[in-house]
């Protein structure tokens, strides 16, 4: 190692000189300082057995809807992603969203230990180790999970406000189509029931359709295993599904022949079979991440404006921006390919001229459902768009974020 | 090119060949003791139920002495916790009477799994049957659900019939790349 430092620094000194030579040009004195290189992150352990960021980096989540979490009754615990920061589709398991079916406690469980039992009507109810489950064909998608109560309001001061509910990661496990062919799923099977292994072991019924189709039985997460705060060892991945269904902790599978009615499903509960619907897929939805609300730009000239698209329907297709509050409409260049129920980087270059306006992202996805504004969702509800307008079912709706003449960013809806 | 061509198709054939194999012979079958130690999801039909009954008279002394009281109030409404009560008149429309489980719920197996999983705080799991049935007994009376001197067992439980009766939403049936509320609130034509 000794003998590899002085090659580094050599390298670091002639990059340091080109660099000054590229950009400063003649500025002597600022290529006199370079020469030095910068300070060395002092090396120990920690360097070695798991990294760390810049100290410089200092990106946080925090606790969502300006409640604390965990509250006086260490039941609640909802934290918001930092979107506002966030740069291509995946968040950083370290920065991922979470919430809690209930309650802020880990459980702490011993991968050796833990089991997964699939019963009910299959014909051979079957038992698996993490072991068993790394043992069947793998697969590995990008995801996002949202939470239903991912909504923006007047009161929000930036994105991780108003949309840090929701994160993408790398997921990998086993399809639970593949675990139900195991086990040989009986034609009476139209719903099934996931549990996880925490404190309430929170249930809920999903339609057998969804599972045959792409739920994922997931035990890795970006590249490592799935965190405890997201159901180390073992969680349900239901792609476009609201987030509460994403069964943590997932110790149980039951196939049952209709809706269970347990203990998360009560809370599904709606009168209106339309607001139960809008309950349950998540729609078609972006933000702008930047400019966004809180945020400064320096001056007129170029930006990228760049943000994020989801959707639980399918792939995003098509996201839109607009510079003049919605009189226009840009397509946005999508960054590399759209994959189904995960985040969609978008971007689009933008020369501000200084003066103040509103900027909009909508998004289509591939099944062809748009990103609706508040406005047109209160049309559709037959319903006056005012103040007290509260969008029912998860709230997908169209994000302004205001720009003053001085660059400073916020909130459309204030 | 040919050769390349012939390659992917025989990988294609294998990967058809596996999709095909019904198992892999991976997991262990549990025994019947194992699987009703973990099934503790109760559907409508109750057929999950344990052997068991509990009354109102034993569930009320079990609301003290396991603590609801201390979270949810002594009269079910003047508690840090969700009120287990309903405020307003028993006449009224069941959605106009709060969000109220005991009294909400359409079946009343979803209360007795709700107190079996999730009661008491911290000390979930820990209660016997006949005491979540008593449990389960005592907060629908005070609903005006069931009559005091009821008992509930795994044949009564799922038939008493709760007061939102039919009056909620089914979810749609859920297809692959079908829109979450069609025509909501504009859809492209594809």
């Amino acid at each position: 190692m000794g003998a590899k430092r002085p090659d580094r620094r050599g390298f670091l000194k002639n990059s340091a000189a080109l660099a000054g030579g590229l950009t400063f040009g003649a500025a002597a004195p600022a290529l006199g300082q370079e020469q030095h290189g910068p300070q060395m992150i002092h090396e120990g352990k920690d360097q070695i057995a798991y990294g760390d960021r810049s100290r410089h980096v200092t990106s946080v989540r925090i606790a969502h809807g300006g409640r604390p979490s965990p509250d006086n009754w260490g039941l609640t615990f909802h934290i918001a992603a930092p979107l506002q920061d966030s740069v291509g589709v995946i968040t950083p398991s370290s920065l991922h969203y979470i919430g809690t079916t209930r309650g802020s406690f880990l459980p702490d469980i011993d991968p050796k230990e833990h089991r997964l039992m699939i019963h009910g009507l299959v014909d051979r109810p079957l038992t698996f180790t993490m072991d068993d489950l790394k043992r069947f064909p793998s697969v590995t998608r990008l995801h996002f999970i949202e939470c239903a109560g991912n909504r923006s309001s007047r009161r929000a001061k930036n994105v991780q406000e108003t949309h840090g509910m929701t994160s993408c990661a790398e997921w990998t496990g086993v399809l639970l189509s593949t675990l139900l062919k195991e086990c040989g799923l009986k034609g009476s099977a139209t719903w099934f029931v996931a549990e996880g292994s925490e404190e309430v072991k929170g249930a809920s019924s999903m339609p057998v359709a969804k599972a045959m189709d792409d739920v994922l039985v997931a035990y890795g997460m970006n590249g490592e295993a799935v965190r405890p705060q997201q159901g180390f060892p073992l969680r349900l991945m239901v792609p476009g599904f609201e987030g509460i269904f994403h069964t943590k902790w997932l110790r149980r599978i039951k196939l049952v022949d209709r809706y269970y009615m347990n203990y998360n499903d009560f809370g599904h509960l709606d009168r209106d079979p339309k607001v139960a619907a809008l309950d349950y897929q998540i729609g078609p939805k972006s933000v702008i991440t930047f400019p966004s609300a809180g945020q400064q730009l320096p001056g007129k000239g170029f930006y990228e404006i760049s943000g994020l698209a989801w959707s639980g329907g399918g792939a995003i297709k098509l996201v839109e921006v607009s510079t003049d509050g919605g009189k226009r409409w840009n397509k946005a260049e999508i960054k590399g390919t759209a994959q189904r129920m995960a985040h969609a980087r978008f971007g689009l270059m933008w020369n501000w001229d200084g003066k103040e306006t509103e900027i909009l992202s909508r998004c289509t996805d591939e099944i062809g459902q748009v990103q609706p504004s508040r406005e047109q969702i209160a049309k559709y509800w037959n319903k006056p768009y005012d103040q007290t307008f509260s969008v029912p079912g998860l709230d997908n709706s169209i994000q302004p974020w205001k720009i003053a003449g001085d660059g400073s960013v916020t909130n459309g809806f204030a | 090119m040919a050769s390349l061509r012939a390659l992917v198709l025989a990988l294609l054939m294998g990967a058809t060949a596996l999709a095909q194999q019904t198992t892999f012979g991976v997991g262990r079958t549990p025994t019947a003791e194992e699987i009703r130690a973990w099934d503790i999801s109760i559907g409508p039909t109750g057929e999950e139920l344990p052997q068991g009954k509990g009354t109102v008279r034993e569930g009320a002394q079990l609301y003290r002495s396991k603590g609801c009281a201390g979270c949810h109030g002594a009269s079910a409404v003047d508690g840090r916790a969700p009120i287990l009560k309903s405020k307003a008149p028993p006449n009224a429309d069941v959605w106009a009477r709060g969000r109220i489980l005991p009294l909400r719920a359409p079946h009343a197996t979803t209360v007795w799994d709700y107190i079996n999983r999730a009661m008491p705080l911290n000390r979930e799991g820990t209660l016997h049957p006949d005491e979540v049935y008593s449990l389960t007994a005592y907060l629908l009376f005070i609903n005006d659900v069931i009559k005091e001197d009821e008992v509930l067992d795994a044949t009564t439980l799922p038939r008493v019939k709760m007061p939102i009766g039919e009056d909620y939403a089914r979810l749609p049936e859920w297809k692959p790349k079908s829109p979450r509320l069609k025509g909501y609130p504009q859809q492209q034509q594809q």
